[in-house]
């Protein structure tokens, strides 16, 4: 049974109001050297068939997983 | 001339919607469940606010697969009035009928409050009942509505005349002041190249009335209702 595992990222030049937020807390917590935080999603998909895996989650992933208008994704097929 | 307000599983600007179209307006509406496949005998779709799905992924993307989104794919591609409202503009970015997407507002904060948008384009069927550069009064409550889009996207935008609305101070100003989000150009709406499909983040089915405190955003409903009397 494929697992797949898919990073889905906002794109760098879009400003990330989520890490933005994250980056803050950090600071107060003493870590001044954080630069900067992205954060994205990580998803699993444990798929029942073989056949054409990176091509179907490369469509699951243009079509609903990631917003091609905003996000990048990449993948990998872990078993 | 009939409205069909479609709900979704989270929708909850439905009512407001609806009450405006029926006790406003006084015109024929009916709720239109997502599951429904056809919107046939419906004028104008209205995708009401809401948060459908839990905004589970992402802002409308679930909904956006709903069964009646085919059917009002098909309603806006043959010409036909389709208006998002809040989560409705969401799902219209999600569903290509717009461009762009919404993203969390700049300040991470859930904003609900009044704000000023200028009519950016009067000769539309949205806003011909309203002049140009009129300033509106209209609340918006959103936590995901800061607007982009890329350059040319934006170029084309407003070559087109598809941004309709722009958030402004009282005096019509727009600025960064006045841009409660980040949205990218002040940005609060927009239309798809035929003009019969609009999106925006602030609601004008809550400011339909004096006794909410202000009836700015009948305008919108208003010049629709003349579009569509002269169909």
């Amino acid at each position: 049974m494929p697992q797949v595992h898919v990073y889905v990222t906002l794109k760098p030049t879009l400003l990330d109001a989520q890490g933005r937020a994250v980056q803050d807390a950090l600071h107060a917590l003493g870590y001044p050297d954080v630069e900067d935080v992205r954060i994205g999603k990580f998803i699993v998909l444990s798929l029942r068939d073989e056949s054409d895996v990176e091509q179907k989650v490369a469509d699951m992933c243009n079509r609903l997983l990631a917003n091609p208008v905003i996000e990048d994704y990449r993948f990998e097929v872990v078993k | 001339m009939k409205f069909g307000v479609v709900r979704f599983p989270g929708s909850n600007c439905d009512q407001d919607a609806y009450y405006v179209i029926r006790d406003v307006l006084r015109r024929p509406v009916d709720y239109i469940w997502h599951q429904e496949s056809s919107v046939r005998g419906y004028d104008c779709i209205i995708l009401p606010g809401g948060f459908s799905y839990g905004d589970y992924l992402r802002t409308g993307a679930i909904a956006r697969f709903s069964p009646v989104m085919d059917a009002v794919i098909r309603h806006a591609q043959d010409g036909r009035p389709v208006l998002g409202i809040c989560n409705g503009f969401q799902i219209l970015c999600e569903a290509h009928l717009l461009p762009g997407a919404l993203m969390r507002n700049i300040d991470r904060k859930f904003i609900c409050k009044w704000v000023h948008i200028r009519v950016e384009n009067a000769r539309t069927p949205w806003t011909q009942a309203a002049r140009e550069g009129q300033v509106l009064r209209i609340p918006i409550a959103h936590g995901e509505g800061r607007y982009v889009a890329d350059d040319a996207t934006l170029a084309e935008l407003n070559a087109e005349g598809r941004v309709l609305f722009r958030y402004c101070d009282a005096e019509g100003t727009v600025d960064a002041a006045a841009n409660p989000n980040g949205s990218m150009e002040n940005i609060a709406g927009i239309a798809n190249k035929n003009f019969n499909v609009l999106g925006m983040m602030p609601h004008p089915e809550r400011a339909s009335e004096r006794i909410l405190g202000s009836t700015h955003g009948r305008v919108i409903f208003e010049s629709l209702l003349t579009a569509l009397l002269r169909a």
